[in-house]
């Protein structure tokens, strides 16, 4: 029996393309204080755009309807529980959507004097310093807009600091357990990708290790706790081989909210990290972005960090630019401020021993779930698990079913599915991450819509392998969208886009 | 802790479901070496209103009620009051990547249409959900033409933004990709084609120009790609102020367009979030970075949306991944289809029309110092631009940005932006400081 | 179960070659279409192009997933099966006629030998689940 469900919204709603009829407007300006100017005298003929194609006119309240309507149409933290795992989708507090939108931080241009931006520098100077605290490292960038983003940060100053020491060597080793940026990051900083494997208890196998480390490898990539959610025991032996032959180790933070207050990377041998403020530090996912990937080091690789680093020259603030061993830009001016205001209300809100807390729900909801789970899903790794825990579609797989349909079944018990068939040394991976925001109630509600599941995979498995049931859009098709792509709307009559 | 839902019994009730005598046993599996003895040494936790207390007094030591005449990649202009309320509703800002498509049809909805009103406005086939930023998506343009053309070479015009050249030469310098520059021509202010000519060869995969280029001034995109393609290099068109499309001839001679959205209601924000597009014909698909929504049908066969093309992507292809972007920019790119939505066709030309007619009233007072055609951004010639600052800002009001420090040549010029923002009096305020 | 032709030769990737005279038509298997599911994309080398024994000479893309083509044999690609580039959906209807892959002509004919015939590579697969 279902016991939550959550219907869905099921009007209707066109594109804008085919709401618009020419004439409509939603906009008025002021009126020009200046005199017009005759844009093809000023801009030259050719300059000048016939008017734009197919382009939508609608009114101020068809555009309130038709954004209204589509946004039913989503799931979100707001409506419930995100079970995604190593995405810590926690709750966004919206006390961080007003200060942002303050007008002196909002309209604040990254050119204007210094002397008017001291407040913007610190709040840079503030989130600085918070997570240099929590990350127990030495100096950190905030330039980076996310966390692939400070991943390739992270390792061009691995690059930047060996290349001075008189060899930027050849290879990242990266664990067969890591997320696809890491791999795709270590090639566009062009290096070569080894793959290292994990032990039986889905660790980093420290023997492989051992023989892997040479004087071609610049670093190993890894995430703390693991893509299973394990903590990696030998961490600091592992850190101790690698710097042993001078290679360095890089930390993906996106499991940070396990360690939070509880240990901290610069204190077990991370040279160099990103943090994902859209993770661990609250900043909303806004549908896929934008994020915030600081990047923190150890102080050998200060030197590199990106251009301008914010320091005090007595009681102002003020960007220094001169860095002749600096890496360079990553992005243009200074970060995600808007990104960054948010992280640090965020943290201002906890206070230490708040960020503490959290760690300790968080870490506490994964293993309420992995007791819960336990008796009805296989759990491929028996090691304790910290903010994540991965089960794996072995048992339902014998009878025919498979994660990605009991995902979808999830969603007509009115949840977003877990992660599906990641990490890839699970197969037939469910990877599930509740964070600290989810109370009793619903974790209970869940546990019982997985076993719910459990079951009916035993007396019916089709209705599982068909779900889901109850959404206003039923499964898409991905296979035709992908063979005969259509990335646009086109007039009725025009030929559809194909490869 | 109001963002923590349970009570202390409650946790008394689960760590006796998981076995556990206190909090503290959950972590005691954790090698004692690694785990941190003292507390975190931040300041206690605060309520709400001393939080916006904190950023109120924050935002009071930045500039408050300024004219600004700044643009240089960040442009001032009006913010629709609907964009906020849109992107406010929790289903778009508190919503994940449309992965599980079934239940993410508002988002992939909405960025179908963006990539939409992308492609109608710059000309181009295809365009993606949106990069970082417009910084970022250069360099990831020119990756892009690597990659299509087989060549490594990359020309950059020197009036691309200075910001843009050096997050271009970070990222180049890893993938043995050579970056030259072209010169501008010291008249006009556009790009120096003779300059192009003599620099293109048969390694050159691409040639970046901006246009409005960083000094306002509009280029001669076709003089450039017709050059380009010649020498069988592909050529990437960029821009920085989105509103210069409602009225400025789309690039259709380029293969590839990156730009910065910002233009389009995302606040300033003192330099992000912003959003960035890519943009190209339909023959480089493929080789685009970043997420693409594309149409399909459900199994009732209604019209719905997904992610497509997702091969490309680094949680597939790993490192063999187009790019190694994860993030696209979606509630930023969601401000910016409301923008587009709210304007729509009429609007972004009245729009567009406002913004040249200011800049133009505004350049009448000052000495533009290029003869090429400009559109609400033009160098100023003459007096020392940071003494002419230093009396504006008695007067309140922000001058145009000195170019010394990113053009030596320029030292004593400045640039100025006036958008419909600008007003009259503030304008003629600096005329009236300049004749001071 | 499927028919694997005798006169093609296999490859313990998935991959077959059939001998024209001086040159080998190349496709990937039945097996091989059923492991990878819906087939959406075909990435072919250009006519021209040298491929080489047990190198990549291109991929096959479903929606979740990419897997290298791995050439059977040593050679120059003569001929590109274009009708995959609109209809890639063949290389699951029909993958050993209709939806071969490339032509090549071959350098290293003794190559041949080297690969499995149609009763061992059912064996093998059979093995293999």
């Amino acid at each position: 029996m279902i016991e939550k469900v959550r219907p869905h919204i099921t009007q209707n709603e066109s594109l804008l393309f085919e709401l618009s009829s020419p004439g409509k407007t939603g906009y008025q300006l002021p009126e020009l204080d200046v005199p017009a100017v005759d844009a093809a005298a000023k801009l030259g003929k050719a300059n000048v755009r016939d008017e734009i194609e197919g382009f939508p006119e609608v009114s101020e309240v068809e555009a309130i309807r038709h954004f209204t309507r589509l946004s039913t149409w989503n799931y979100a933290i707001d409506l419930g529980l995100y079970p995604l795992g190593s995405c810590t989708m926690k709750y966004n507090p919206r006390v961080n959507e007003l200060v942002a939108r303050l007008e002196g931080l909002a309209w604040a241009h990254p050119y204007q004097p210094e002397s008017l931006s001291q407040g913007a520098m610190a709040i840079i100077g503030a989130l600085e310093q918070a997570l240099l605290e929590i990350s127990g490292m030495d100096a950190v960038t905030l330039q980076p807009a996310a966390g692939a983003h400070g991943e390739l940060t992270g390792i061009l100053l691995i690059r930047a600091l060996l290349e001075k020491r008189g060899n930027p060597r050849k290879r990242i080793l990266i664990p067969d357990s890591a997320h696809g940026t890491n791999p795709a990051t270590a090639a566009i900083a062009g290096y070569a990708v080894q793959n290292i494997r994990s032990n039986e208890e889905g660790e980093i196998d420290l023997e492989a290790l051992a023989k892997a480390v040479d004087k071609d490898v610049a670093a190993m990539m890894v995430t703390n706790p693991n893509t299973i959610g394990v903590f990696e025991q030998d961490i600091i032996k592992a850190a101790e081989i690698l710097h042993a032959k001078g290679a360095m180790l890089y930390m993906d933070g996106a499991n940070m909210n396990a360690l939070v207050g509880i240990a901290r990377p610069g204190d077990f041998g991370v040279d160099v990290m990103h943090i994902n403020l859209h993770k661990t530090f609250s900043t909303p996912h806004g549908g896929g972005g934008p994020g915030g990937g600081p990047v923190a080091v150890k102080k050998a690789l200060e030197p590199f960090l990106p251009v301008p680093r914010l320091r005090r020259a007595g009681r102002k603030w003020t960007f220094d630019y001169k860095r002749p061993k600096s890496i360079g830009r990553v992005r243009a001016f200074y970060g995600n401020f808007g990104v960054l205001v948010r992280a640090l209300a965020y943290i201002l809100a906890h206070g230490g021993d708040g960020l503490r807390n959290a760690t300790v729900d968080a870490v506490m909801n994964a293993n309420y779930i992995r007791k819960g789970l336990e008796p009805y899903f296989d759990l491929p790794y028996k090691a304790p698990n910290m903010h994540e825990v991965v089960f794996s579609d072995d048992r339902q797989g014998a009878l025919g079913v498979h994660t990605g349909d009991i995902a979808k079944r999830l969603i007509d018990y009115g949840f977003h599915p877990y992660t599906v068939s990641f990490p890839l040394i699970v197969h037939g991976a469910l990877m599930i991450e509740p964070t600290e925001t989810e109370s009793k109630q619903e974790l209970d509600h869940f546990i019982r819509a997985m076993i719910s599941i459990a079951k009916e995979v035993e007396t019916d498995p089709q209705l599982v392998k068909t779900a889901p049931h109850t959404t206003r859009t039923s499964k898409v098709d991905e296979v035709t969208a992908a063979r005969r792509p259509i990335l646009r709307w086109k007039p009725a009559g025009a030929a559809i886009a194909a490869d | 802790m109001r963002y923590l839902p349970k009570s202390d019994s409650e946790r008394r009730l689960m760590l006796d479901a998981c076995g556990a005598a206190s909090a503290e046993d959950l972590f005691s599996h954790l090698p004692d070496e690694v785990r941190l003895k003292r507390p975190l040494e931040l300041a206690p936790g605060i309520s709400e209103y001393s939080i916006i207390d904190y950023f109120r007094a924050r935002a009071a030591e930045n500039a408050n009620g300024y004219a600004s005449f700044l643009g240089a990649g960040v442009y001032a202009h009006y913010r629709p009051v609907l964009v906020d309320t849109v992107v406010s509703r929790g289903e778009f800002l508190t919503s994940y990547t449309p992965y599980q498509a079934e239940i993410a049809q508002g988002t992939l909805t909405t960025i179908f249409e963006f990539q939409t009103m992308i492609c109608q406005l710059t000309g181009m086939d295809v365009a993606n959900a949106s990069m970082y930023d417009g910084s970022t998506a250069t360099p990831e343009a020119a990756m892009m033409a690597v990659r299509v053309t087989g060549r490594s070479g990359v020309l950059v015009s020197r009036a691309v933004h200075p910001e843009y050249r050096e997050v271009l030469r970070t990222y180049a310098r890893n993938q043995g990709m050579p970056v030259d520059e072209v010169g501008y021509d010291a008249a006009t202010g556009g790009i120096d084609l003779e300059d192009l000519e003599r620099k293109l060869t048969d390694d050159t995969a691409a040639v970046l120009i901006q246009s409005p280029n960083f000094f306002g001034v509009v280029e001669n995109v076709k003089a450039a790609a017709d050059l380009a393609h010649s020498r069988g290099a592909l050529l990437v068109f960029l821009f920085t102020e989105a509103v210069s499309l409602g009225i400025l001839a789309p690039p259709v001679d380029a293969d590839i367009v990156a730009g910065e959205l910002q233009s389009f209601a995302i606040s300033p924000s003192y330099g992000g979030p912003y959003a960035g597009i890519i943009a190209a014909k339909e023959r480089f698909l493929r080789q685009m970075p970043g997420r693409l929504v594309g149409e399909t049908k459900d199994s009732r066969g209604n019209r719905a949306f997904c992610l497509t093309l997702s091969t490309r992507e680094q949680h597939i292809r790993r490192e063999k991944a187009t790019s190694n972007i994860c993030t696209n920019q979606a509630l930023i790119a969601l401000m910016a289809t409301v923008f587009m939505t709210i304007y729509g066709k009429q609007g972004l030309r009245e729009l567009a029309e406002q913004n040249l007619a200011k800049a133009h009233y505004l350049a009448s007072k000052l000495k533009p110092r290029f003869s090429g055609p400009f559109f609400n951004e033009f160098v100023s010639n003459g007096r020392s631009p940071e003494e002419m600052n230093k009396t504006l800002l008695k007067k309140k009001i922000i001058g145009g940005l000195p170019l010394q420090r990113y053009y030596p040549e320029l030292k004593d010029c400045a640039l100025w932006c006036a958008t419909e923002m600008s007003g009259r009096a503030q304008m003629d305020a600096v005329a009236e400081a300049l004749q001071a | 179960m499927s028919t694997y032709p005798e006169e093609f030769r296999y490859t313990k990737e998935h991959e077959w070659v059939k001998v024209e005279g001086d040159a080998g038509m190349v496709g990937i298997t039945d097996h091989a279409q059923k492991e990878l599911g819906d087939i959406v994309y075909v990435d072919l080398p250009k006519v021209g192009a040298k491929v080489e024994k047990g190198k990549s000479l291109g991929s096959v893309e479903s929606v979740k997933a990419v897997s290298d083509i791995y050439s059977p044999v040593s050679g120059e690609v003569i001929a590109i099966n274009e009708t995959l580039t609109s209809a890639p959906e063949k290389l699951n209807e029909d993958p050993h006629g209709a939806a071969w892959l490339v032509k090549v002509r071959l350098s290293a004919p003794d190559e041949i030998k080297q690969l499995l015939s149609a009763s061992d590579y059912q064996t093998y697969i059979g093995a293999e689940s």
